[in-house]
């Protein structure tokens, strides 16, 4: 049997026009061997969750400078288990500060990455996690 | 029984992305789902888009799907980036041009990389064509990765293959002469609102000119966009009609069908053959044999290739 490829979503929802932070993190995730899909700024949950399923990702990584992570992270995951796609894992990174931690992990954001974090250790994240799914 | 097949031909999107990913990882078992969709298969139009890097060719998607939509025809795109050849890796982008489409129930889009396959597609995208035309597309457009000359392969996928050029490559038209340009049957110089736009028009209207292209009477018309713009899409699509039209009256032609399937059934083959080959090859341990013997110098490889295939003495 083969091996499958790591597939990832990296979506920036909401209204921040920040994406350097995605870019970077995206290009890293494509030298570790992983296909990474790109669509953009100003993605609407709806987008985010359509694209995960028309691409049969296996994560998707959101990215928020606004600090409407409270909002939008949740609302990712609301619409993508609206259309069964509940095996997709979901980790974001952002300026988020660490009182929020506690409840995005409660509404299932598997990990949360703030500025300063190596992509070593995102790429190992992702590695270990998707793993599981497989 | 076959649960996946059954749900992609109900129209699910979810199993239809499954089994896409199934086959795009090579995964046992999703043949057996490709088995039971092949009867319904062959519905959909299949509508290549090809050309350069930047030449403009997910914009065009964009604005064809626009376009498609308007008829209400269901949309299925196959957007085919590269891979890395050192990580293994990619970053699959087009979808970026089409985010108009992305909640549009009459639209599926798939990012594919060419996972080390040469010639434009991925190995996998022949097999998505077939899935996307089960689920029940009525158009399915195939953006090849950014192509220079010899990646043709989308012409034996399409039924119309559409290669985009833009203003400004002046000579470099000639270079095009042999591969690319002659599997077009619709020629788009894109950003036609550039300088140099009737130039290179004027460049590809020669170049047919002189012929040499099999085309059986079919004369590829030239047509000018603006993808960003949206200009001159109306007369694309009408030419893209066009082809379809003269395609179905090749189709009519004794011999025809059989050299499509002809040519299905040998890539097929092909890629089966040589991949179980070398996984039972792997398993036996023949392949540690074989090339211990080609190390110590005891034999070459190609008697050792005919010995495989049973043909030497």
């Amino acid at each position: 049997m083969a091996e499958r490829k790591i597939r990832i979503l990296m979506a920036k929802p909401g209204l921040d026009g920040h994406d350097r932070g995605v870019k970077v993190v995206a290009r890293a995730l494509r030298d570790a061997g992983f296909e990474v899909i790109y669509t953009g700024l100003h993605q609407t949950p709806e987008m985010i969750a359509n694209t995960a399923v028309q691409e049969g990702v296996d994560a998707v990584g959101l990215s928020v400078l606004s600090g409407a992570h409270n909002t939008l992270f949740p609302a990712v995951i609301e619409a993508l288990r609206k259309k069964g796609a509940n095996s997709v894992m979901v980790f974001g990174g952002g300026i988020i500060p660490e009182e929020d931690m506690a409840f995005l992990k409660d509404k299932g954001v598997k990990a949360v990455f703030t500025p300063g974090t190596s992509t070593e250790e995102i790429i190992s994240f992702v590695r270990t996690s998707v793993k599981s799914i497989h | 029984m076959s649960d996946l097949a059954e749900k992609v031909l109900r129209g699910e999107v979810l199993s239809t992305a499954r089994l896409i990913r199934d086959l795009d990882d090579g995964i046992d078992g999703a043949i057996a789902e490709l088995k039971i969709l092949y009867p319904h298969t062959g519905k959909a139009e299949i509508i290549g888009i090809t050309g350069a890097p930047g030449a403009g060719k997910s914009t065009l998607v964009n604005r064809l799907i626009e376009n498609f939509r308007s008829r209400g025809k269901r949309v299925g795109v196959i957007a085919v980036d590269p891979t890395s050849p050192f990580s293994g890796g990619a970053v699959l982008g087009d979808r970026i041009r089409m985010q108009n489409h992305f909640n549009d129930p009459g639209v599926f889009i798939r990012s594919v990389a060419t996972r080390g396959h040469l010639g434009g597609l991925s190995s996998s995208a022949y097999e998505i064509i077939k899935v996307l035309d089960a689920f029940g597309s009525d158009v399915i457009l195939v953006e090849t990765v950014g192509v220079g000359q010899d990646e043709v392969e989308i012409a034996g996928a399409a039924h119309t293959s559409v290669v985009v050029l833009t203003p400004g490559m002046g000579d470099e038209i000639q270079n095009l002469k042999a591969g690319i340009l002659e599997i077009a049957d619709v020629l788009v110089v894109n950003k036609a609102d550039r300088e140099g736009a009737q130039v290179t028009v004027q460049g590809l209207r020669r170049l047919l000119e002189m012929g040499g292209f099999d085309r059986k009477g079919w004369k590829p018309p030239i047509c000018l966009t603006v993808g960003t713009e949206g200009t001159g899409i109306t007369e694309l699509v009408q030419a893209v009609d066009q082809h379809r039209e003269f395609w179905n009256r090749q189709k009519a032609q004794p011999g025809f069908e059989n050299k499509r399937r002809e040519e299905d059934f040998l890539r097929i083959l092909q890629g089966q053959a040589v991949s179980k080959l070398i996984v039972s090859l792997r398993r036996s341990g023949s392949l540690d044999e074989i090339v211990s013997r080609l190390v110590r110098g005891e034999s070459d490889p190609y008697s050792e290739s005919e010995k495989v295939l049973k043909l030497g003495d």
